[in-house]
C-alpha cells in the first residue's frame, strides 16, 4: 500500500487544512464532487437487475399453482392471490412423490454443522503449528498445503469413495458407514481443511508473540497455549471463516451427489433440488417454494452476520 | 419426529467421538516424556490435518492421475483418453464452452463488480445498494440455478409467459425463444447466472480495496484537473491492482470448477457441458472412469498456473517477513 509523503501535503496547503483539522468536511466535499448523477442511476439500474430474479421467484412461491403455471408473476400486481399452499406441500412429509423438503433441511443441518466444526478445530490447531512451532521444512509444508486448495475435488471424489467403500472396511464394518452422514463429515473436512489452514495461520501467525513466550515461560506446553490463548485470541478469524464453511457446506451439491446415497436419512436439501428440477422441471410451485426453503438459512446467516462474512470475504480475498 | 431424533442423535455420537479423538490426541502431547517432547506435541497437532489431506488429496490425486490412463474396465490404455478428449466432437464443446467460461465470467464478474463498487462509493444508502448485489453469494448454485430457469422460462407464443426474459420478448413483439436449449447461445445464458453470483463478490473485495485509497492521492489528482474517468484509470486502477489480480485468479478457479449450474440448469445436454461435469457425468453416470479422471486432471493442469503464481507470491512474503 503506498502512502503519499508529507511534503506532498505541504505543496498542497487547502488540503493540508483539511487533512488535519476536518476530516468529515473534506470527505463531504470529494463525496460531493465525486458522485455524479449519472453513476447513482447506473447503480441503481445495475442493483435492480440483481435483484429482480431473486424477487420475481419470492413472489412466484407465494402464488397458487394455476397461476404461477397459467402467467408471470408481474401479474399479481392486478391480480392479488396469495397461498401457504407451496410451503406446506414442500415441507410435508407425504408419499414418496412428495418432495419432504422438512427431512432434507435436517439433513443439511445435521452434514454441515459437525461438517464446519471439524474444519474448524483441525485447522485452527495445524495453523498454530504452522505460524509458531518450530520445526525444519515448514515454510515449504505449509506452501505445499496451501496448494493443494487448487487441486479440483473432482480429482479427489473416485479414489475418495474408494477408500471409505473398500478401504476401510473390515468383513461387514465400515469405519465409515455409508448410509450416515460420516463420509461426508470427514470428505467437507478434507476438502475444507486447505484453505482453513491458510487462512487460519494468517490470523494466528499475527498474534503478539510476547504473549506466547510468556506462556511458554511460565511451562505452559503447547496444548494449553493452543486452548487457552490461541483460540480465545483468534475468534474473529474462526468465526468469519467459520460462517463461509457453513456457507459453502449448505450450498454444496458435488459432494453430497458422490457421497450421500441421495435418500431422505442423508441426503442435503441442494441434492434434493437438484433432483426435482431435473424430474419434475415444470412444477413450478414446488420449485419456488422449495428453492425458498434452501435459501432460508444462508440467507439468515447473510443478513445476520454480514459484517463477519464481509470481514473473511477480505481476509480470504486480500491474500495477495 | 423418530426420523429428527435418530439424526440428532448422529449428529451428537459424530461429535462425540471427534471430541474424543482430539482428547485423546491433547493427552498424548502433554504427558509426552520431556527428550522430544517438542517434536511429539508438534506431531500431534499437525498430524490429524496432514493424514486427512494426504489420504485425501494427494493420494487421490495421484490416483487421478493413474486412472486417467485406463480404460472401463481398469485396463491400460495409455493416453487413449486424452485422445478421445481432444478429437470426439462432443468432448471438444465441452473444451471449447470451458474456455469461453473462463473467459467472460472472472472479465465480466470483475468488471461490473468494479464499476459498480465505483459507483456506490460513498453515495447514500451504500451499505443496501451492496447488500442487493451480494446476496447472490449466499445462494447455493442450485438455487440460483432455479432463479434463473423461471427467467428463462419458456411457453409457446399463443400462451402467456411465465419468464420475464420471454415476456420482454413478446412485449417488444418477438416470437419467445428456448434460451437454454438452443446452442450455442445457450452457454452464454449460462454463463450469465455466474457472472450473476460472482459479481458480489468482485464488488466486495474491490470496494473494500478502494476505500483504502489515501484521500489525499484522490485530492491531488482532483486538483491537478483530473477527470472523474482519469482519476479511475491513473489513480483507482494502479492503487488497486494487487486485489484486482486476486479477485480475477479467485474468480477463474471458481468458474473452472463450475458443476451444479450446468448439472441443474441443463444436465450438460444442449452443447453447454463444461469440463467439471462432464467429468462427473463419464466417472459416474457413463461408468468411464478413465475419461472422467482424464478430465479430473485436465482442469487441474488449467488451475497449475494459478497455483504456482499464488504460491510464488506467498513464498515472496515469507522472505520478506
Amino acid at each position: 500500500m503506498s502512502t503519499v509523503p508529507l511534503e506532498n501535503k505541504d505543496l498542497l496547503p487547502d488540503v493540508k487544512d483539511d487533512a488535519t483539522q476536518g476530516r468529515p468536511t473534506m470527505q463531504k466535499r470529494v463525496k460531493q464532487k465525486l458522485t455524479s448523477r449519472r453513476a447513482t442511476a447506473a447503480a441503481v439500474i445495475i442493483a435492480v437487475l440483481w435483484t429482480i430474479p431473486t424477487f420475481g421467484l419470492l413472489i412466484s412461491s407465494f402464488r397458487p399453482e394455476d397461476n404461477i403455471k397459467g402467467n408471470g408473476w408481474w401479474n399479481v400486481f392486478s391480480d392479488r392471490q396469495f397461498t401457504l399452499e407451496n410451503y406446506a406441500d414442500v415441507l410435508s412429509p407425504g408419499g414418496s412423490q412428495s418432495p419432504n423438503l422438512l427431512s432434507y433441511f435436517v439433513n443439511s443441518l445435521a452434514i454441515v454443522i459437525p461438517g464446519t466444526i471439524f474444519t474448524l478445530v483441525l485447522g485452527s490447531m495445524a495453523a498454530y503449528m504452522f505460524a509458531w512451532g518450530r520445526f525444519r521444512g515448514k515454510d515449504s509444508l505449509f506452501i505445499f498445503v496451501f496448494a493443494l486448495q487448487i487441486v479440483p475435488l473432482q480429482m479427489a471424489l473416485i479414489p475418495l469413495l474408494q477408500l471409505f467403500t473398500k478401504v476401510l472396511t473390515i468383513g461387514d464394518f465400515q469405519l465409515l458407514p455409508s448410509g450416515t452422514y460420516a463420509q461426508l463429515w470427514v470428505a467437507h473436512t478434507i476438502f475444507g481443511l486447505p484453505l482453513a489452514i491458510f487462512l487460519l495461520h494468517n490470523f494466528i501467525a499475527e498474534i503478539p508473540g510476547e504473549v506466547i513466550e510468556a506462556a511458554r515461560v511460565d511451562g505452559a506446553g503447547h496444548s494449553t497455549i493452543f486452548w487457552r490463548i490461541i483460540i480465545p485470541l483468534a475468534t474473529p478469524a474462526l468465526a468469519s471463516f467459520g460462517i463461509f464453511q457453513f456457507l459453502w457446506l449448505w450450498n454444496d451439491l458435488l459432494v453430497a451427489l458422490v457421497f450421500s446415497g441421495g435418500g431422505a436419512d442423508v441426503a442435503p436439501i441442494t441434492q434434493r433440488l437438484a433432483e426435482l428440477q431435473g424430474s419434475r422441471g415444470g412444477e413450478w410451485q414446488r420449485l419456488t417454494a422449495g428453492a425458498f426453503v434452501s435459501m432460508i438459512i444462508p440467507l439468515a446467516v447473510f443478513f445476520g452476520l454480514q459484517r463477519y462474512f464481509v470481514r473473511g470475504l477480505l481476509a480470504g480475498g486480500l491474500k495477495g | 419426529m423418530e426420523d429428527i431424533a435418530d439424526k440428532g442423535l448422529q449428529v451428537v455420537v459424530g461429535l462425540a467421538v471427534f471430541a474424543a479423538i482430539i482428547g485423546l490426541i491433547m493427552l498424548v502431547v502433554d504427558r509426552a516424556p520431556k527428550s522430544g517432547r517438542e517434536k511429539i506435541q508438534i506431531a500431534g497437532f499437525l498430524a490429524p490435518a496432514l493424514l486427512l489431506l494426504a489420504v485425501g488429496l494427494v493420494f487421490p490425486a495421484l490416483q487421478t492421475s493413474y486412472l486417467s490412463l485406463t480404460g472401463r474396465n481398469g485396463e491400460f490404455v495409455g493416453l487413449d483418453n486424452f485422445v478421445w478428449m481432444f478429437t470426439q466432437p462432443e468432448a471438444l464443446v465441452t473444451l471449447r464452452n470451458t474456455v469461453i467460461w473462463v473467459i467472460l465470467v472472472p472479465l465480466l464478474a470483475s468488471a461490473i463488480g468494479l464499476a459498480y463498487a465505483v459507483f456506490i462509493d460513498r453515495a447514500r444508502g451504500e451499505r443496501a445498494l451492496k447488500a442487493l448485489v451480494f446476496m447472490p453469494m449466499a445462494i447455493s448454485f442450485v438455487g440460483a440455478g432455479i432463479i434463473w430457469r423461471f427467467v428463462y422460462a419458456y411457453k409457446g407464443p399463443e400462451q402467456d409467459q411465465i419468464g420475464l426474459f420471454n415476456q420482454i420478448l413478446v412485449w417488444f413483439g418477438q416470437e419467445p425463444k428456448q434460451f437454454l436449449l438452443d446452442a450455442p447461445t445457450n452457454t452464454f445464458f449460462l454463463i450469465a447466472v455466474m457472472i450473476w453470483i460472482q459479481t458480489g463478490f468482485a464488488m466486495v473485495v474491490l470496494s473494500a480495496a478502494i476505500k483504502g485509497i489515501p484521500t489525499e492521492i484522490v485530492e491531488a489528482a482532483r486538483l491537478d484537473g483530473a477527470s472523474a474517468w482519469q482519476q479511475f484509470r491513473n489513480v483507482t486502477i494502479p492503487t488497486i491492482r494487487g486485489s484486482l489480480i486476486v479477485v480475477v485468479t479467485t474468480i477463474t478457479i471458481g468458474t473452472l470448477k463450475v458443476f451444479d449450474i450446468v448439472r441443474t440448469m441443463t444436465a450438460g445436454q444442449y452443447e453447454t457441458s463444461v469440463v467439471a461435469n462432464e467429468m462427473y457425468t463419464q466417472a459416474f453416470r457413463a461408468g468411464e472412469p478413465g475419461r472422467g479422471a482424464a478430465l479430473a486432471l485436465i482442469l487441474f493442469l488449467m488451475v497449475l498456473p494459478v497455483v504456482v503464481y499464488n504460491a510464488r507470491l506467498l513464498r515472496k512474503q515469507k522472505e520478506i517477513r
